[in-house]
């Protein structure tokens, strides 16, 4: 059996900055995976379908302009519902670290500050297969 | 091939349940031990659903027009299924899939199921699998199956053999490529799509295309050549048209039927066939390698080896008789 990982890199939300998004993507691919880019703008919605859709085993959110604290729960909130809570979610952009805790408890394993390097991000999957 | 979890897995594909059917392709895709079993319970040879392949040049707007295809296929009330081919790395093994962005007006429409797959080393513009999620999308009644390839080059043909109609996208700019382009990769096409009608150079993509046609004697052998743009839209309903119209004329229901399972049945084939030498080629010798470590010490030679396994093909016919 050849099992790979795979990976929804989604953008919720309204900033059309992708540059950092598709850096990850990349390096999620070097790194072995099987990464998924549905773009920018999504809705939470679509995020979400798409994840079960494509049995991913993570998914990760970038956001740049600000409204995470209702997005990015939104999603989780989805991915639940439609029997996805074993999926592990991650998040990055510029998120103020006083809303990381609340984000942590809506089912968010990890927030990346800005500026994260690309290995850090591939340790942390890496981590989190070899516990699954 | 009677496994309760197997049929577990077969009744949620059926009843279309969204995170199993997702399961399954993914076992499929991995080659998960049940796979065979839950495709057991599928399969059905006459199955109505229609099939297309959407083939072309990396860029030449495949995902684009896949979008427009469901948008039509919804608008007639059908669930529609895609499966989108991405190359997988060489070096890593990993792979971007990208296809979606291009699908977005579908993103949250239950009743559209979006695949994205790796090609994960198997040449010919498909994955070693596409052939089998086709299948399991087929049984959860999705209808059409689109299957959008990753950017041919001469050689990837595949698609073909797999899909009922296949759409061959050109673009301008390719005028030239197209007559220096082997005869096969015309072929393929059930029907030419020239896209991005829209942008210069339509007029001589066109042209040559249809001179490449001129040797074909009979015009009813020529296949339709559609100009449209998936970016406005403009053609999109001649392209409907045209498949619509070579789906109907196609060779029939129980001849798809016989085609789709002599493939099928000629790949397992094929693929068990190799499992079942290297196996024995590693019982002999302890494994392939070293076969080969053997064949360089000159103790034997590939031929001897294939000698070998003749042996066993007829002692296994004499312990039958
Ligand atoms: N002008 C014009 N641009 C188009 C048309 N169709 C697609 N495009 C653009 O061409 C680019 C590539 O389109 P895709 O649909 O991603 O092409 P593709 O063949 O799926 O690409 P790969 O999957 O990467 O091989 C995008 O920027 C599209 O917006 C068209 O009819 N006219
Ligand atoms: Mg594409």
């Amino acid at each position: 059996m050849d099992r790979k990982t795979r990976i929804l890199i989604g953008k919720p939300g309204l900033d059309g900055h992708d540059r950092g998004a598709k850096y990850i993507a990349r390096a999620l691919r070097d790194a072995g995976m099987e990464v998924i880019y549905t773009g920018i703008r999504q809705t939470p919605e679509a995020i979400a379908n798409a994840a079960i859709q494509e049995d991913v085993d993570f998914v990760g959110l970038s956001l740049l302009s600000g409204a995470h604290n209702h997005l990015f729960p939104e999603v989780a909130r989805l991915l639940k519902e439609k029997g996805g809570s074993d999926i592990i979610l991650f998040g990055g952009g510029v998120i103020p670290e006083e809303d990381i805790p609340g984000l942590n408890k809506a089912g968010f394993k990890t927030i990346f500050a800005p500026g994260t390097s690309a290995a850090e991000v591939v340790n942390f999957i890496e981590q989190e297969i070899q516990t699954r | 091939m009677l496994s309760s979890k197997a049929d577990d897995f077969a009744r949620k594909v059926r009843s279309c349940d969204t995170r199993g059917l997702a399961r399954v392709l993914s076992m499929v895709e991995n080659g998960h031990p049940l796979a065979h079993s839950i495709l057991h319970s599928l399969y059905n040879p006459e199955r109505s659903c229609l099939t297309i392949g959407i083939t072309g040049p990396p860029g030449g707007g495949k995902s684009t027009l896949t979008d427009r295809l469901i948008t039509y296929w919804r608008g007639n009330g059908n669930k529609v299924g895609v499966i989108a081919v991405d190359p997988s790395s060489p070096f890593s093994g990993g792979a971007l899939l990208g296809d979606r962005i291009r699908m977005q007006d579908h993103a949250s429409d239950p009743e559209v199921f979006i695949r994205s797959m790796g090609s994960r080393g198997h040449l010919g513009g498909v994955s070693g699998t596409t052939r089998d999620a086709i299948e399991v999308l087929a049984a959860a009644s999705y209808d059409p199956v689109i299957v959008e390839t990753i950017g041919v080059g001469q050689t990837e043909v595949e698609i073909a053999s797999l899909a009922d109609i296949t759409l061959l996208v050109l673009v301008p700019g390719q005028g030239d490529e197209v007559q220096t382009m082997k005869a096969g990769i015309m072929e393929i096409g059930d029907i030419i799509v020239l896209n991005k009608a829209d942008r210069p150079g339509i007029e001589q993509l066109e042209m040559s295309v249809s001179a490449s046609f001129e040797l074909i004697p009979d015009q009813a052998e020529r296949p339709p050549v559609i100009r449209c743009s998936a970016q406005t839209g403009e053609g999109l309903d001649k392209l409907t048209d045209a498949i619509v119209s070579c789906a109907f004329s196609g060779t029939g229901r129980k001849a798809t039927a016989r085609k789709r399972t002599t493939l099928i049945l000629g790949s397992i084939i094929r693929e068990k066939g190799r499992e079942l030498a290297r196996k024995l080629v590693s019982d002999r010798y302890g494994s392939v390698e070293e076969a080969i470590e053997s064949i360089l010490e000159g103790k034997t030679t590939p031929y001897e080896i294939g000698e070998v396994l003749s042996g066993f093909l007829e002692n296994k016919q004499e312990n039958r008789e």
